[in-house]
């Protein structure tokens, strides 16, 4: 139905499994960490795995994203449902703007304007009042989903939060894999011939681009109701490498890879916090170790390694 | 008093001469990056951390071998270069044949590492470095007071920049550089020993940077965070001027910090920002930057 | 084959998040959370944690048949970060005692956490006098300094000394201007003026250059600075440069002996600050920077290490006289029982802790002595003025907090 292979419906059935089993074992405000960093990353790697653009600004819309839920559950007290999709329409609003400036650059240079139009973000975050600075948006209630569910147990957040991936990760795989998908790939591969046959391939990467954005939106969102914070950290430029990060060590252009990729550098984030400086010492060899060695991230990897796509 | 804008015209030309000092760090960093991705088609991010790495170099030789400021300028630059070589020949020339991409994040990663290794050693909270005797003081300019090493400091960053410009552009060694960024094999088939000129650029464009970072240590605090405050712009500067370019990113590098200085006297809040808003507007009138050659 | 390499993977990426929830009562956890690898890394980071485990010493927490452990953790000053990271403390690792955590913005961000889980806070790196004005919690101890004690302080002085014109260099957030407006506010009702203000983008400023001549033109008589850490020591540095210190007085509103050491004697030499700690002060100072130094040589005591130090030492007292399974089952019994006991140890002598958590240290205004004056390593500061602690800080009735109701 979504376009899987064999080994892939597999390996999406446990990822489904271990998403419910994990909860019970380890802390579940961690595991909701890592779910929306996953689907943070699924939203790159939309861009950089299958458009072939690499966004060095995907903070910006993750960050907004956040903001604008936490601002509206906090001022408005709207629904958590709203919220999100709040969230997500932020998201992909700022990135039909910021996309239509973008999108006729490629290569590096579509990764230092998108850089520098995710500053831009920034700075305004920093400077509009409603973002509260650098104290962020603080305390934002969790409040209640469809008016009925209480989200401030963890366990019943929780599952919220893995519908929501679970969600965004089926409608990414959707989106590749329908006829849209294939002309995105086949943009990716010789743009020249695939506007010889007719595509109007600006259009096409502003679609994926926007698609993307709003899928960092709805993570930002679901990050903002999971903490109740929301701020500068979420639109800094250091998550957007983070996020370039954990989709290289996953495996760019894979299915899992970000789901991967997030689970080891949030791990990473959260256990070797007590390890002070020596955190961005490991961060920074991972990734040096990952360009020298395994360019293809673990899932590419083992994919490789099996000779099945994950 | 005359008055621009509101504000006062000795205020402004001051501000103007400030801009043009910060401006000459953005241009020596900014050439290295240059010379490096002109060459060797990387995008060097460790740049910061290896200017952080020339202002500990100097700060080391003083404060271990008591050697000072002037000697530092030169073997600092000497040193770093020297581990520019090692990095280049055992990890970055396993990346030539790859994306920019991978660079890229190589040398992020690189730059990481070096500052987490500092900031372990030497804590984050800076040392201090002196100012050297005969350039301590000011001299009064009649519309500003102008410290004696900020001059020296301009001085200093023109001379080196329009130097390593004439080496690249004038002299046979630099044809021979250019050449070889043109066409590689072909020069390798005139019996030119390509990857040593490729290792022998990498280790310029560090040397550059840690030159710029002994003439920063007396200034700012020689602290593993130094590099990474300035590299950002420093990338924008290098797009900005057009990727490659070397006269491109040594006049953008002035020109930026002068719009920077002027920007800290209308909106400071935005100073750090308003090098973005250049680089967006550049990219999207002239995609190959301001003196950028025809893709 | 591809299930069984995929999950022995997740597996062995998951085998260290499995820690079972303790279940013996009667162990008390400190989590010590600051910055340990970014701009704050000497005035808290693993000198807090040392200063901590000193008080384990002292007090003979095994002789005393107590069971404590310190655990730490670096926030990297990012508040998300760090309430993640305070959640699983107190859910998942039994942490009973959350200290330290520097910066504004962190530091008010883990407040509502402290306060929804019931645990003790006690914090001492962050600047922020909102902690016990505005976002205040029956649930946190603030030990020993803000924002309204600095500016009182050091702005107080520099005015009686006839400074009474200012012009700020101000780091352009939260804490920034939160400093800047509690030093605009001491200046002004001892009857001098502010000319003006800059504020800058925070962080990645590292020229201060074309402020300072801005700050010079403006014919102020002090130039206030409303930073901290290396923002602190680049702008005065520069302002050296610049001749500034020759026709402004330069008042560093937040600044640590450890600033000062990166700044050096050439050129700190003469500035106002204010610390309500330093080893050199007396006796009871000296001996416990004696005790404590052989394990971080390299780093000085400042008011925060001893900070840590002090409230971990009070609160070993309250819970041998409450009792351990006693102390850890209500965070706001445990505040109140420490609030109602008398504070005393060798770093801030005898103080006490009022109803809304403010620990009235007395404050010292110092200045930095010259390379002359200065006989040995770390000797910095004489002492200018003392402000007894009931007078340091903000009057509880102008910090409105909420579940203080007369």
């Amino acid at each position: 139905m979504f376009g899987f292979s064999r080994a892939q419906s597999i390996a999406f059935i446990l990822m489904v499994v271990l998403i419910a089993v994990c909860p019970f074992v380890l802390y579940p405000v961690f595991l909701m960490r890592v779910l929306t960093a996953a689907l943070f990353a699924c939203s790159f790697n939309l861009m950089i795995g299958y458009v072939g653009l690499l966004s060095f600004g995907q903070a910006a819309f993750f960050g907004m994203g956040s903001y604008v839920a936490a601002w509206t559950m906090k001022a408005w007290h709207v629904d958590a449902s709203v919220a999100i999709v709040l969230g997500g329409l932020t998201g992909a609003a700022l990135g039909l703007v910021l996309g239509y400036l973008a999108i006729r650059r490629s290569g590096i240079y579509f990764a230092m304007i998108t850089l520098a139009l995710a500053q831009m973000v920034y700075f305004f975050c920093l400077e509009a009042p409603f973002t509260g600075g650098e104290d962020g948006i603080q305390q934002v209630p969790r409040g209640h989903l469809f008016g009925l569910i209480d989200l401030n147990n963890d366990m019943t957040m929780y599952w919220v939060t893995a519908a929501v991936f679970i969600g965004g990760f089926l409608l990414v795989h959707r989106i590749i894999h329908s006829p849209f998908g294939q002309v995105l790939k086949g943009i990716r591969e010789n743009e020249p011939r695939a506007t010889s046959l007719g595509y109007r391939t600006d259009d096409y990467k502003l679609i994926a681009f926007v698609l993307s954005c709003m899928i960092a939106g709805v993570a930002g969102g679901t990050k903002a109701l999971v903490f109740g914070i929301a701020t500068l950290t979420d639109v800094h430029y250091s998550t957007s490498g983070e996020v370039v990060l954990t989709t290289l060590l996953g495996g760019l252009g894979t299915v899992f890879g970000p789901a991967v990729g997030a689970l080891v550098v949030t791990s990473m984030e959260n256990y070797l916090a007590q390890f002070g400086a020596w955190v961005t010492v490991t961060q920074g060899a991972i990734f040096m170790i990952c360009v020298l060695a395994f360019r293809r991230g673990i899932i590419g990897e083992l994919g490789a390694f099996l000779k099945i796509s994950l | 008093m005359i008055m621009i804008f509101g504000v006062p015209g000795p205020l402004l030309f001051g501000q103007l001469l400030l801009g043009l000092i910060n401006g000459a760090f953005y241009a020596m960093l900014s050439l290295g990056l240059a010379v490096i991705f002109g060459m060797l088609n990387i995008i060097n991010f460790a740049h910061g951390a290896l200017f952080m790495m020339g202002a500990f170099a100097a700060w080391m030789l003083l404060n271990y071998v008591g050697i000072g400021y002037f000697p530092a300028l030169i073997l600092a630059p000497l040193l770093v270069g020297i581990f520019g070589v090692i990095i280049e020949k055992t990890i970055i020339s396993r990346l030539y044949k790859l994306d920019h991409l991978y660079g890229l994040l190589l040398t992020f990663g690189m730059s990481l590492v070096i500052e987490g290794l500092f900031r372990n050693a030497y804590g984050s909270s800076g040392l201090p470095y002196r100012i050297p005797d005969i350039l301590q003081g000011a001299t009064n300019l009649g519309f500003m007071y102008m410290p004696n090493y900020r001059g020296w400091v301009v001085l200093a960053a023109m001379v080196v920049c329009f130097s390593t410009w004439a080496i690249i552009e004038k002299t046979s060694l630099g044809a021979t550089l250019r050449a070889a960024t043109e066409n590689a094999p072909l020069v390798q088939a005139f019996g030119v020993n390509v990857p040593r000129l490729i290792t022998l650029t990498y280790a310029g464009g560090v040397a550059l940077a840690a030159f710029a970072g002994v003439l920063a240590a007396p200034i700012y605090s020689v602290n593993p965070n130094m590099g990474s405050n300035f590299i950002n712009t420093v990338f924008a500067v290098v797009v900005i001027g057009g990727m490659g370019s070397i006269m491109g990113s040594i006049l953008t590098g002035f020109g930026l910090g002068v719009v920077e200085g002027l920007t800290k006297v209308f909106y400071p809040q935005a100073s750090a920002t308003v090098v973005f808003l250049v680089m967006v507007i550049v990219l999207l009138v002239r995609p190959r930057g301001l003196f950028g050659k025809a893709a | 084959m591809a299930l069984s390499r995929r999950s022995a993977l997740l597996t062995a990426a998951a085998l260290p998040l499995i820690r079972p929830a303790r279940a013996q009562a009667a162990k008390i956890k400190i989590g010590v959370l600051n910055d340990q690898s970014g701009p704050y890394t000497n005035t808290g980071g693993i000198t807090s944690v040392i200063c901590t485990k000193q008080a384990l010493e002292d007090f003979g927490v095994s002789a005393k048949g107590l069971d404590v452990e310190v655990i730490s953790a670096d926030h990297q000053n990012k508040p998300d970060l760090a309430v993640s990271i305070v959640r699983q403390w107190f859910d998942r690792d039994g942490v009973d005692v959350l200290l330290d955590v520097p910066t504004s913005s962190v530091g008010l961000a883990v407040q509502s956490v402290a306060r929804e889980k019931n645990k003790v806070y006690l914090n001492v790196g962050a600047a922020t006098s909102a902690l016990t004005g505005a976002q205040c919690s029956p649930n946190l101890i603030h030990w020993c300094y803000d924002t309204y004690m600095l500016s009182k302080s050091t702005g107080g002085a520099m005015v009686k000394a006839g400074g009474d014109s200012w012009y700020f260099l101000t780091a352009d957030y939260a804490f920034g201007k939160q400093l800047q407006g509690d030093t605009s506010r001491i200046v002004t009702d001892s009857g001098g003026k502010v000319m003006g203000a800059a504020p800058y983008p925070f962080p990645g400023t590292t020229d201060f250059s074309s402020f300072l001549v801005q700050a010079q033109a403006s014919g102020a008589k002090v130039l206030g600075l409303a930073n901290a850490g290396g923002d602190t020591v680049n702008s005065i540095k520069q302002a050296h440069e610049f001749g500034l210190n020759n026709s402004m007085k330069i008042a560093a509103l937040l600044m640590f002996i450890t600033d000062v050491h990166a700044l050096g004697l050439d050129t700190a030499a003469g500035l106002n600050l204010t610390e309500s700690f330093y080893w050199d002060l007396n006796d009871g100072t000296r001996a416990f920077t004696k005790r404590v130094l052989p394990k971080t040589p390299k780093n000085y005591p400042n008011m925060i290490h001893a900070g840590c130090y002090s409230a971990t030492l009070h609160y070993l007292k309250t819970v041998a006289a409450m009792g351990a399974a006693e102390a850890k089952k209500n965070g706001v019994a445990t505040i109140d029982h420490m609030k109602a006991m008398p504070v005393e140890d060798d770093c801030f002598g005898k103080t006490i802790i009022r109803a809304d958590g403010r620990n009235l240290v007395s404050s010292y205004l110092f200045e930095v002595k010259t390379p002359a004056e200065s006989k040995g390593p770390w000797d910095y500061y004489k002492l200018k003025a003392t402000t007894p602690g009931d007078e340091a800080f903000r009057p509880m009735a102008d910090g409105h907090c909420d579940f203080i109701k007369a």
